[in-house]
């Protein structure tokens, strides 16, 4: 697909709300889904799509030393990938401003780091470019997995309720967007521009898609606002709310032109109005909203209004984002489970992947949707259920794991026994260990016999 | 099935024992709208009888219930009862097989909510039924509506109500529909109808729509409409009417009963949507929609419901093309250019050289010559002298317009007025025999006040009713003011259009709306969106904005407070000015401006504030040529209105408040009072409205303030010093 379009991967760096699952050596961008980095994902994502120029921002040097060596290990040949540090917390706005110089192409498509997915990028590119559309979001359907039974696996995330991400109005052709509310103003009544309805005529409202965190944008209008807008730090709840609300009346100056220089000819509009007004007064067809409105000004040029698209991705289509706790359980059970085309792997015939180099006890069970990694020991009578077991672990004899994952080389002792929980690489469980619903942080111990509900542990840290 | 038992008497004829097996479908049509557009015409005759291109609209309404199966109709008739019943009772529904027509009077009823308790105090209604007014025009067939009520009554018991709703976009200028009805906010549920969301008369200022977050919680996708209108024909299952006494304050179907039942989560109760596409249907709500319809049924939209084919009568009206039905004995001259798009009445003469155009004219009228007829609607036996001229207007039964006289579009004539020779009526004018009743106060287009208003209405309207009492014992009733001149022997008043209604007539008028009209409102629009838009950047831009995800939200909520102190504040002057020009007393203020202040959720510092604005402002709009006149303007304001005032002033911080609140007034909006600021300040504490430590608090809170902020404590020095040394002695 030749078109002229940058991507920028917005890959995070040692996400706070994801502790004690990041750690110095593991950023967020590398945390493993089915026992490979989540942003290896994004990167097939957009291999696929044939969109190999990248530019990956990390936040922090660290964090950026430590992706830009995994990337140029892993895609050596096959991608072409910029790895650009930025400071911690400027957001996701901040991150696009603090590389902006490294903006050339006339669009920009903007990918999180943390997305599970298959919808092709390159549609979202191709609905941007038809629609000449200032900014261009995906939209998936609520994920599934989200809204499994709450607890089955131990999440902490009791901010949002499940399943309610955002609400989002769109024009009866489903293609623009119109109306965008996301976090805090869900929890409040729903306040929707009545101008937009009024130019629109009718306007859907829906709980049930998702903000995917795909964006395409116009370079330069993102630049201008990114500019204008120096308060912005995030995209999602800043960026593109302010465009979908100010869509009818841009200050944008969509075509390049600066604004501020066309107050001169206010009055010269009136002719245009009289246009406008017997569309009005004649009733008859309705013309697309955003015709409407520019013909308000036609030649008048105080007036422009500027697109804000969707592109909603079909809903047998996979889409997460592995922004919480709760998602890097669901998204590790969906790759080994239901979504398991994702993973990459071929699944054997009893629906799982055990390396061949894993050594198995007797009267050890591995049941399906469950990934155990190269060079993994387990012991005798061990029963893993929809797990995923990173590389060289050792797993003591009678040990029950379900619904969990366990990244690489953590040791197990006999008789434990874990339930919906993350154990880092490098933890210790001594014996008869019993976790509900946990996050163990990368290198703690925890001592035989002690037995977890719902809780983080982890080392404390610097 | 059926309403709860009662022992009340049947009162319909209709009780066969059939009945017991098969429920004929009934209806409610309410012969009284219950509001006051189409005064003055409705002094003297009900709505439903006034002609609809040469036809009562009640006609076309039971022509349709009859077409669409319904076999008993009970009309509800309060105001010109009477009219109505002898109408009904003379009129071809009487001896139709399968249809029968019941009559129910009231005098009393005085809004749609009286007329279903009573109707379910009668008892008569046994299923699920047509609820319409009897202005309403429509050849929907019910049977589709019908059945998808039923079947959706059987799942869910809940579900009481089917809505008719028809695609009609407002438009995006005026935000009204082509009816003339202003626009309409629905939300609908996209999968079951469900109807979630209606905002009628919505608040043009306020710029967002704000629904329940517990809808999308619900659902998980709504549509919002605002391209559909409210056909005004319900499908209800016999517990509305139980609702409606149940909730013994319901009055109006939509404004209570439907926001009511959307409102209420306790009972569960459900109303539905129906989406008509093909079909037409809609309400005579105000004169633009009568020039709407009208012009409808002409262009046959409303087929059958048209002059040739329903309502032949005694003389049948033939089509001829370019849209013309002439009854058969008509005299037109030949040099008389009649059309397109004109209904002529039986026995009508129109003279040479006469143009009609898009007009409506009913029987044995007499046109003279030279007259020009330009969309316009005149009714049965009127004189047009020669060399007339009528554009958008409504001449009601018996006018005699004397020659040369001239109406401007969206004139109203109502019955038997005469216009003098060569008198031009201007534009808007409504005349009538009867003079404007002076009780109608200015809330009356707002139709709130329709519980008291309307009960003077009705009780004129009975009078009327008495034959031949009618005028006279209406003359005593209202005020005397000098016959407005319509010329040499001119019969009738003009009356006066009240100051808030004078904005908002040609949206509801004949007339089309005049394009500089249209343009200045486009530009008002464009205004308010560039308004809007920049409210909500500015708060962004000036730096205040944290990380992620507040700053929308607070954006929202500071806009909202401000949109509300400067609705609150607009509302207090209004009623304040109300309360000067009516002579209202103190008393009643209060109670007004209070409960402004709870619907507003305002502080009484902020009822202080806006009273005192108002005062200032009304001070500074009375009359003078000096400083000194507006001193004595403000002294006279502040003396009548100080118990107001003080009301609102409990302690020191809310009179401190008004002083800030001076302070700004003198700065932004009435200026000139600003040299009179000491003089203002020392008369309000020698009236006792501000205390010695309140203007003292006042000085010591400035002390620290800007110097441009000390214009007023500079200029009040003097008085300040004069009251410290005043305290002082008194120590």
């Amino acid at each position: 697909m030749a078109m002229d379009f940058q991507v920028v991967v917005l890959a995070g760096g040692y996400s706070k709300n994801l502790a004690p699952l990041v750690s110095k050596e593991v950023p967020k961008a590398l945390l493993p889904v089915a026992n490979r980095p989540v942003l290896s994902y994004v990167l097939e994502l957009l291999e696929q799509s044939n969109l190999k120029d990248l530019i990956v921002v990390v936040e922090g040097e660290d964090a950026a030393l430590r992706v830009g060596g995994w990337i140029s290990g892993a895609y050596v040949d096959r991608l072409h990938v910029e790895v650009a540090a930025v400071p911690e917390d400027i957001g996701t706005a901040g991150a696009l401003r603090a590389i902006a110089h490294h903006l050339t192409a006339k669009d920009i498509l903007v990918l999180s780091g943390d997305l599970v997915s298959d919808v092709s990028p390159g549609a979202v590119a191709a609905a941007h470019r038809r629609h000449d559309a200032v900014i261009t979001a995906m939209l998936c359907s609520v994920p599934v997995s989200g809204l499994t039974e709450p607890g089955s696996a131990g999440g902490k995330d009791k901010s949002k309720k499940p399943g309610r991400y955002n609400i989002i109005g769109l024009d009866p052709s489903k293609q623009f967007l119109l109306h965008i509310a996301t976090s805090a103003e869900l929890e409040k009544d729903i306040r929707v521009q009545k101008s937009v309805v009024r130019a629109v005529g009718e306007m859907e409202l829906r709980a049930d898609l998702m903000d995917a965190h795909v964006y395409a944008l116009k370079r330069s209008a993102l630049l201008e606002i990114l500019e204008q807008k120096d308060t912005f730090q995030s995209l999602k709840e800043d960026l593109l709310p302010y465009l979908v609300r100010s869509q009818l009346k841009s200050e944008i100056p969509v075509n390049g032109t600066p604004p501020g220089e066309e107050n001169g000819n206010e009055k010269t509009g009136s002719n245009n109005n009289q246009i406008l007004l017997s569309r009005i007064l004649s009733n008859a067809s309705k013309p697309e909203f955003h015709q409407l409105h520019e013909l308000g000004h036609y030649g008048d040029t105080t007036r422009r209004t500027h697109k804000c698209c969707v592109y909603i991705a079909s809903e047998s289509k996979y889409c997460a984002r592995l922004n919480t706790i709760q998602a890097f359980s669901d998204i590790n059970r969906d790759v080994t489970g239901e979504a398991n085309y994702l993973s990459g792997y071929t699944f054997s015939s009893h629906n799982n992947i055990i390396h061949p180099s894993v050594e198995l006890g007797a009267k050890t069970t591995v049941g399906p949707h469950c990934m155990v990694g190269e060079g993994s020991q387990m012991g005798d009578k061990c029963s893993v259920k929809r797990s995923v077991i990173g590389r060289h672990c050792r797993i003591g004899f009678n040990v029950k794991i379900v619904n969990s994952v366990i990244m690489n080389h953590v040791t197990v002792g006999d008789g434990c026994s874990i339930h919906g929980s993350v154990i880092c690489s490098n933890v210790q469980l001594q014996e008869r260990v019993v976790l509900k619903d946990c996050q163990v942080g990368a290198g703690f111990v925890v001592v035989s016999g002690g037995e977890y509900k719902g809780e983080s542990l982890a080392k404390k840290e610097k | 099935m059926g309403a709860p038992k009662k022992s009340a008497p049947k009162t319909s004829s209709s009780d066969d024992p059939e009945e017991l097996a098969r429920v004929p479908l009934q209806a409610v049509l309410l012969a009284d709208s219950f509001t006051t557009k189409f005064r003055p015409i409705t002094l003297e005759r009900p709505k439903v009888l006034l002609p609809l291109v040469n036809v009562p609209m009640i006609e076309y309404a039971l022509a349709w219930l009859e077409s669409a199966g319904v076999e008993e109709v009970f009309v509800f008739c309060c105001a010109h009862a009477k009219q109505v019943t002898t109408y009904i009772e003379n009129s071809q529904w009487r001896s139709q097989p399968n249809f029968t027509v019941t009559t129910i009077e009231s005098h009393n009823s005085i809004s749609a909510g009286d007329a279903l308790r009573l109707i379910y105090e009668r008892n008569v209604i046994h299923g699920d039924f047509v609820l319409i007014s009897g202005d309403t025009l429509s050849n929907m067939s019910l049977v589709r509506a019908l059945q998808d009520h039923k079947d959706r009554r059987k799942k869910d018991s809940n579900a009481v109500m089917t809505m008719i709703i028809k695609h009609s976009k407002p438009s995006s200028a005026t935000h009204q529909s082509r009816l003339g009805t202003e626009e309409l906010f629905m939300a609908i549920d996209p999968t079951t109808k469900q109807l979630l969301y209606y905002e009628e008369n919505a608040n043009h200022l306020k710029g967002t729509l704000s629904l329940d977050k517990m809808l999308l919680v619900d659902n998980s996708s709504i549509t919002l409409h605002n391209d559909m209108q409210d056909c005004y024909i319900d499908i209800c299952s016999p517990e509305v009417l139980s609702l409606f006494t149940d909730n013994f304050d319901y009055q109006h179907l939509r404004r209570h009963f439907v926001k009511g039942l959307l409102v209420d989560d306790i009972m569960g109760y459900k109303i539905l949507t129906h989406e008509i596409h093909s079909s037409y249907a809609a309400r005579i709500d105000n004169y633009r929609s009568y020039d709407t319809i009208s012009k409808d049924i002409i262009q046959r939209w409303t087929y059958p419901l048209v002059p040739d084919v329903l309502f032949p009568g005694d003389s049948p009206t033939r089509l001829d093309r370019q849209g013309m039905y002439c009854a058969s004995e008509i005299q037109l001259s030949r040099s008389a250019k009649v059309g397109p798009l004109i209904v002529i009445g039986s026995s009508t003469v129109v003279g040479s050289n006469t143009t009609v155009v898009n007009s409506v004219i009913g029987k044995g009228c007499i046109i003279g010559s030279n007259v020009l007829i330009e969309g316009s609607y005149v009714w049965d036996n009127v004189v047009i002298e020669d060399g007339c001229e009528l554009r958008h207007a409504i001449v009601c039964d018996g006018v005699i317009m004397k020659s040369g006289s001239r109406l401007e579009p969206g004139v109203v004539l109502s019955f038997k007025v005469v216009i003098g020779p060569n008198f031009v009526v201007p534009p808007y004018s409504k005349v009538s025999l009867h003079q404007q009743p002076t009780v109608e106060d200015s809330d009356e287009e707002l139709e709130y006040a329709e519980n008291s208003s309307d009960t003077i209405h009705s009780s004129t309207r009975g009078q009327v009713d008495k034959p031949n009492g009618g005028s006279s014992s209406d003359l005593s009733e209202m005020q005397q003011q000098s016959i407005p001149e319509l010329g040499l022997g001119g019969m009738g008043y003009i009356w006066s259009i009240c100051e808030g209604c004078h904005e908002e007539e040609w949206k509801h008028s004949v007339a089309p709306i005049p394009p500089e009209k249209l343009t200045e409102i486009t530009r008002a629009i464009e205004d308010d969106l560039d308004l809007a838009n920049m409210d909500r950047n500015a708060p962004a831009s000036s730096g205040e904005l944290k990380p992620d995800t507040q700053v929308d939200s607070e954006d929202d909520e500071n806009e909202d407070s401000r949109d509300d102190s400067t609705y609150f504040e607009k509302e207090v002057e209004a009623t304040f000015l109300r309360a000067v020009n009516e002579n209202i007393k103190v008393d009643h203020v209060i109670l007004e401006v209070n409960s402004l202040r709870l619907s507003y959720n305002m502080q009484s510092v902020d009822c202080a504030g806006a009273i005192f604005y108002s005062m200032m402002r009304l001070a500074s709009q009375l009359s003078h040529s000096t400083a000194s006149e507006l001193y004595k303007n403000v002294g006279s304001v502040v003396s009548k209105w100080q118990k107001l005032l003080k009301s609102y002033l409990p302690g020191k911080d809310e009179e401190i408040e008004v002083i800030l609140k001076f302070e700004e007034i003198c700065l932004e909006s009435v200026k000139e009072l600003s040299p009179l600021f000491t003089q203002i300040l020392h008369f309000l504490y020698d009236k006792e409205i501000l205390s010695e430590e309140a203007i003292q608090d006042w000085e010591t809170e400035k002390a620290d303030a800007d110097e441009s902020d000390k214009v007023f404590v500079k200029q009040a020095e003097k008085f300040l010093q004069w009251l410290r040394e005043a305290s002082e002695e008194e120590e």
